[in-house]
């Protein structure tokens, strides 16, 4: 079972997805800040981040950069999420190597298909 | 001392001489002083020189030009 | 006393003087100049004093008290601007080569010959009498010497070579044709006659004081002594007040001006102030001293009237006093030594005089006259510069015996003083357009020289023409009244004017009509170019960075000007001017010398040499003769003017200007950058309360999709997500509530409803409130307040709305075992004052003014992560500033005192006690734990 890791400091927010992932069939694992993010990835070895830009302490891009410099991370899927709606952030995102975007708030079906396109590409709908 | 600012102090010198040489402050000393005599002749003596003086002090003390 | 001694005495006396004066010349000659000096200027100067002074002061003061100080404190005056006025007028004259009065003014004006033979007409007519006043003087001295105890015998009844006076002027005219005309170029200073009129003046001054020393120590006994004799004949001795002053007191401010006038406008004192000044910073020394020569021979003068009138001798003048007071004591040498001082007196003023005058009468009526005539300049052979010596010679001779023929007509029937102050009114004509011209750039020819006209024919019938009737010329009903019984029209009550004395009279009327005409016709008149030219160097001739030299745009050749030269100025002259321009001409070489353009600063040295023996108009006509093309560039002159005086006034302002302009710039980049800063923040903003309101939002859509997607959940987890889409909605509507407050806040239309409300009721109501909250999250609440009501202007809600804000504020930062929240609220001088203090990590002393910024928590936790995010807008804190701004209270962040968090205090004013509501629960200070 595939592992997915929820960053996010809203606790209802991680609530909602960590509920979607679990639906969809996925382990689900938590953090609220990028410091613990980025321990839970060490330690648990997710198979794909739901990363919220905008967190206490180091935010969603240290985070991102950080895991896109370490090689056993480069492949990582990892999609950044965002309340701010802005063309620069996404930008910046996908530069620094993020896989995919998704601009709160968002539509559940969709996060979850792109969740799964990224874990099993064969698996298209 | 500035050109200008002599210039200015000798105008202003200019002016206090015409006060003192004219009435009505010459009616002030034209009174009897002495002997029935009036005291203008020695009053104008008397500021005459005290007028030199201050030109002499204006224009001896400046330096420029 | 014998009359050969007497002419021998003074041949003598002439003689030395002439050797002095050729001695100055050839000292002049050698370089080694003997009148470089402000005191040989100052003696120069008193030629001031002349005959009139030496026997008529005594006159003027037996006869009219303290009048005659007049004459001395008038130039004491004008001196007193002799730095500021004068030494304009000497570098004009020095810069532009000026010989004359007539001169000035003519070059002043366009260098328009009519007004200087104008100024030349008049200056004669205004002499005259004064040169005749000299002879009668000499005469009459010499008459009295002769003839005392008799009295002198009656003037012109003898045929005029038994006339003493005829031969005086004789010899006098002779002895000036001898060191007057010596050189041609007038401007060329008369150094011998400068020394030769210094001496003069010494031994005026020395005679006169010895003679008043003589008076007041040998026939009295001292001043004391002197003075109570003449007391004691009080009847006939005057007593020198204002009352012997004719015409009162207008008449003492008439002669005053008067006085002043002419000392800067009579030919000769021209000649002395002006001409012959060798360097300005004289005047420094002249100012003063000047004038206290003047007070130094006028000392003695009353003493001397006095002794005069004690003597009794009703048959003798007042004006002879100062001979026959040592005559009648019997003296020899002494009536002898004033003789000389009076005789230098006289030939002071007259050598200086008739060689101003005659300069002027050759430069400006007879030449201008003579250059008309074609064959004078088509000769070039004729050497005319002894032709000009010649008219100079003859006219010294003419202006003489004019003076002896008005001396012998009219002389008689005035004394001394009478005829001066009809000179002085003359030359007094010349002020207004003289002085006016230095400081008037509009004053114009026409103008000038109607006003001259005009004052010059009030003069002539206000002053000369009773004078004529009073000599029994003219009918004396003239005077008394007026021209064909007109007493409107006579002419010592001019329109009826009545008052004052003549003199006063006539320099009224013709001052205002000179004046007036002057000043009316310039400012409807245009100056020609020429003119604004000259009006312009004139006026600005004190400015520094004015070049005085006139630059010539045609063309001549070297060898054209050369000839012109040597015409006018003889062949030496001629050969060292153009020395002084030979080297810079060799560049030229390949050219003979004769054809040679003659180089522009040549041409201007030639007219400035002309111009000083011929007078600037004459000069003007003979350069023009050479010149081809355009004479002068009034452009060049014209843009170095106003370099000087308009564009540095212009870029003055232009400086101004752009450091105006700078500053504006200035602050439109600030403003610039503000409004940037402001968009920035605009930005920040929406970006945040987008952020903020997104937040909520994600949740409640997913948990809406979820429910909608996920038919078969659990109740429990159903309710749950429920409940979490009913707290996102409310933090939602809160946040959007948050966000239109601050918006009426910032725009000020917020509304409140302020009114009486207590403080402690309305906190214990916040802290019930919120107990709950606290209850929940285990921290200890600690309420203090105060035992009796604490009355406050505000608006109940929205003051519960900031406390309750400060206290979950505070929950939220409390930290620790156990987590403390303390409230406290206390009487602070006038105020009531509410904290909230937290244990939590407390605000650092740079970020507690930060926390009222909005959104500072959310910018905040991108940059650092010192303190933990607490959940919430951002907004409240600044929301609440608002709010207690906006009811006249402060809230702000301090240092803690119990705890050791965040310490949060609001202050808001007492109100009066107001009527305890109902419903009001105890006062008590209150211990709530969660």
């Amino acid at each position: 079972m595939a592992k997915v890791l929820v960053v996010d400091d809203e606790p209802n927010i991680v609530l909602s997805l960590e509920f979607l992932m679990q639906q969809a069939g996925f382990s689900v694992l938590t953090a609220e800040d990028g410091e613990t993010a980025l321990q839970k990835v060490e330690q648990e070895n997710p198979d794909l981040l739901l990363l919220d830009i905008s967190l206490p302490g180091i935010s969603g891009f240290e985070v991102l950069e950080k895991l896109r410099n370490q090689d056993a991370y480069r492949q990582l899927p990892i999609i950044m999420l965002t309340a701010h709606g802005r063309e620069v952030e996404k930008e910046k995102g996908m530069a620094l190597g993020a896989d995919d975007y998704v601009t709160k708030p968002f539509s559940t079906q969709q996060l979850v298909n792109q969740v799964k396109n990224l874990l099993d590409p064969a698996s298209k709908p | 001392m500035k050109g200008s600012l002599l210039q200015a102090r000798l105008v202003g010198l200019l002016l206090l001489a015409l006060v003192l040489f004219t009435p009505p402050v010459l009616l002030v000393f034209d009174r009897p002083a002495w002997l029935g005599f009036s005291g203008l002749p020695l009053y104008l003596f008397a500021a005459w020189l005290v007028i030199l003086a201050l030109a002499a002090w204006l224009l001896e003390g400046s330096k420029d030009e | 006393m014998s009359d050969w001694l007497l002419v021998a005495v003074a041949f003598s006396y002439l003689g030395i003087l002439f050797l002095l004066a050729a001695w100055g010349d050839r000292r002049a000659e050698q370089g080694r100049s003997v009148i470089n000096s402000p005191s040989i200027y100052t003696l120069s100067i008193a030629v001031y004093c002349t005959a009139w002074t030496f026997y008529g002061s005594v006159g003027r003061a037996a006869e009219a008290g303290p009048s005659f100080l007049l004459i001395y404190l008038g130039p004491t005056l004008a001196m007193l601007l002799g730095w500021v006025m004068l030494r304009k007028m000497v570098r004009i004259a020095r810069a532009q080569k000026i010989t004359s009065i007539a001169d000035f003014i003519s070059a002043r004006y366009g260098k328009s010959g009519l007004l200087a033979a104008l100024v030349t007409l008049i200056a004669i007519l205004a002499i005259m009498p004064y040169i005749a006043l000299q002879l009668k003087a000499v005469t009459v001295s010499h008459a009295i010497l002769t003839d005392y105890p008799e009295l002198p015998s009656k003037l012109g009844e003898e045929v005029f070579w038994q006339d003493k006076s005829f031969w005086v002027a004789l010899v006098l005219g002779i002895f000036t044709l001898l060191f007057g005309t010596r050189h041609l170029d007038a401007s060329e200073r008369h150094e011998g006659l400068v020394v030769a009129i210094a001496f003069e003046s010494i031994i005026k001054l020395l005679a006169f004081l010895i003679l008043g020393l003589f008076v007041v120590f040998w026939l009295y006994d001292g001043p004391t002594e002197l003075f109570q004799t003449a007391a004691q004949k009080s009847e006939q001795i005057t007593r020198l007040g204002l009352e012997a002053v004719p015409g009162g007191a207008s008449g003492w401010v008439g002669t005053l001006l008067l006085a002043s006038l002419a000392f800067i406008t009579l030919p000769r004192q021209f000649q002395v102030l002006v001409v012959e000044n060798v360097d300005e910073r004289h005047l420094k020394r002249a100012s003063w001293l000047f004038p206290l020569y003047l007070v130094a021979i006028n000392l003695f003068v009353i003493p001397v009237a006095l002794a005069g009138l004690l003597l009794g001798d009703a048959g003798q003048e007042p004006d002879s006093f100062v001979l026959t007071l040592p005559l009648a004591a019997g003296l020899e040498l002494l009536p002898l030594i004033v003789f000389i001082g009076g005789l230098a007196a006289a030939t002071g003023m007259v050598i200086v005089e008739t060689i101003a005058l005659s300069t002027m009468v050759s430069n400006h009526l007879v030449m201008p006259l003579l250059l008309r005539w074609k064959w004078l300049h088509l000769d070039p052979d004729r050497n005319l510069s002894s032709w000009l010596l010649g008219i100079r010679r003859i006219a010294i001779l003419v202006i003489l015996f004019l003076g002896y023929l008005y001396h012998a007509l009219l002389g008689e029937s005035y004394s001394l003083v009478t005829i001066g102050l009809v000179s002085f009114a003359a030359a007094a004509q010349f002020a207004p357009s003289l002085l006016l011209g230095l400081y008037w750039r509009q004053a114009s020819a026409k103008g000038a020289t109607l006003g001259l006209i005009g004052g010059f024919l009030i003069w002539a019938y206000t002053l000369l023409l009773p004078g004529f009737a009073q000599s029994g010329w003219l009918p004396l009903s003239l005077i008394e009244e007026g021209p064909w019984g007109l007493a409107a029209l006579k002419p010592y009550a001019l329109l009826g004017l009545e008052g004052l004395d003549i003199y006063t009279h006539a320099l009224f009327w013709s001052l205002l009509v000179n004046l007036g005409l002057l000043i009316a016709v310039s400012l409807f008149t245009r100056q020609k170019h020429l003119e604004q030219t000259q009006a312009a160097l004139f006026t600005e001739a004190l400015r520094p960075e004015v070049m005085q030299t006139h630059l010539w745009l045609g063309q001549t050749s070297r060898e054209e000007l050369h000839q012109l030269l040597t015409r006018y100025l003889g062949q030496e002259a001629t050969h060292k001017l153009f020395q002084r321009f030979q080297t810079e001409v060799t560049a030229e070489a390949n050219r003979s010398e004769e054809d040679q353009l003659a180089p522009p600063e040549l041409v201007a040295a030639a007219e400035q040499a002309l111009t000083g023996a011929l007078g600037s108009t004459s000069a003007r006509v003979l350069i023009n003769s050479v010149v081809r093309g355009e004479a002068l560039d009034l452009e060049a002159v014209l843009s170095i003017l106003d370099t000087t005086s308009q564009t540095l006034e212009y870029n003055k302002r232009l400086e101004q200007k752009s450091a105006e302009l700078a500053r504006i710039g200035e602050e439109l980049r600030s403003a610039n950058e503000r409004l940037r800063e402001l968009d920035r923040l605009k930005d920040e903003f929406v970006a945040m309360i987008s952020h903020e309101l997104r937040t909520p939002l994600t949740s409640i859509r997913a948990f809406a999709e979820i429910l909608r997607d996920s038919r078969d959940l659990e109740t429990d987890k159903r309710e749950h997500f429920l409940g979490v889409i009913v707290k996102e909605s409310e933090r939602l509507s809160r946040l959007i509530e948050e966000i239109l407050d601050l918006a009426r806040l910032e725009s000020g239309r917020l509304r409140l409803n302020p009114e009486p409300v207590d403080f402690r009721q309305l906190a214990g109501d916040s802290v019930d409130a919120i107990t709950q909250l606290f209850q929940e999250a285990e921290i200890k609440l600690q309420v203090q307040l105060p035992t009796q009501q604490a009355w406050v202007i505000a608006d109940p809600d929205r003051l519960q709305q900031v406390v309750i804000n400060l206290l979950d504020n505070a929950r939220k930062f409390a930290k620790g075992k156990p987590a403390q929240v303390t409230l406290t609220l206390e009487a602070w001088k006038n105020n009531w004052r509410l904290a909230v203090e937290d244990n939590g990590p407390g605000i650092a002393e740079e970020e507690r003014e930060k926390v009222f910024e909005k959104f500072h928590q959310i910018q905040q936790e991108a940059a650092s992560n010192s303190r933990q995010r607490p959940g919430g807008s951002g907004l409240g804190l600044p929301i609440s500033r608002g709010l207690i701004a906006h009811l006249g209270g402060r809230l702000w962040v301090e240092d803690p005192k119990k705890l050791k968090g965040a310490r949060l205090v609001i202050e808001l004013p007492r109100a009066p006690e107001q009527e305890a509501k109902a419903d009001a629960p105890p006062a008590a200070p209150s211990e709530k734990t969660g």
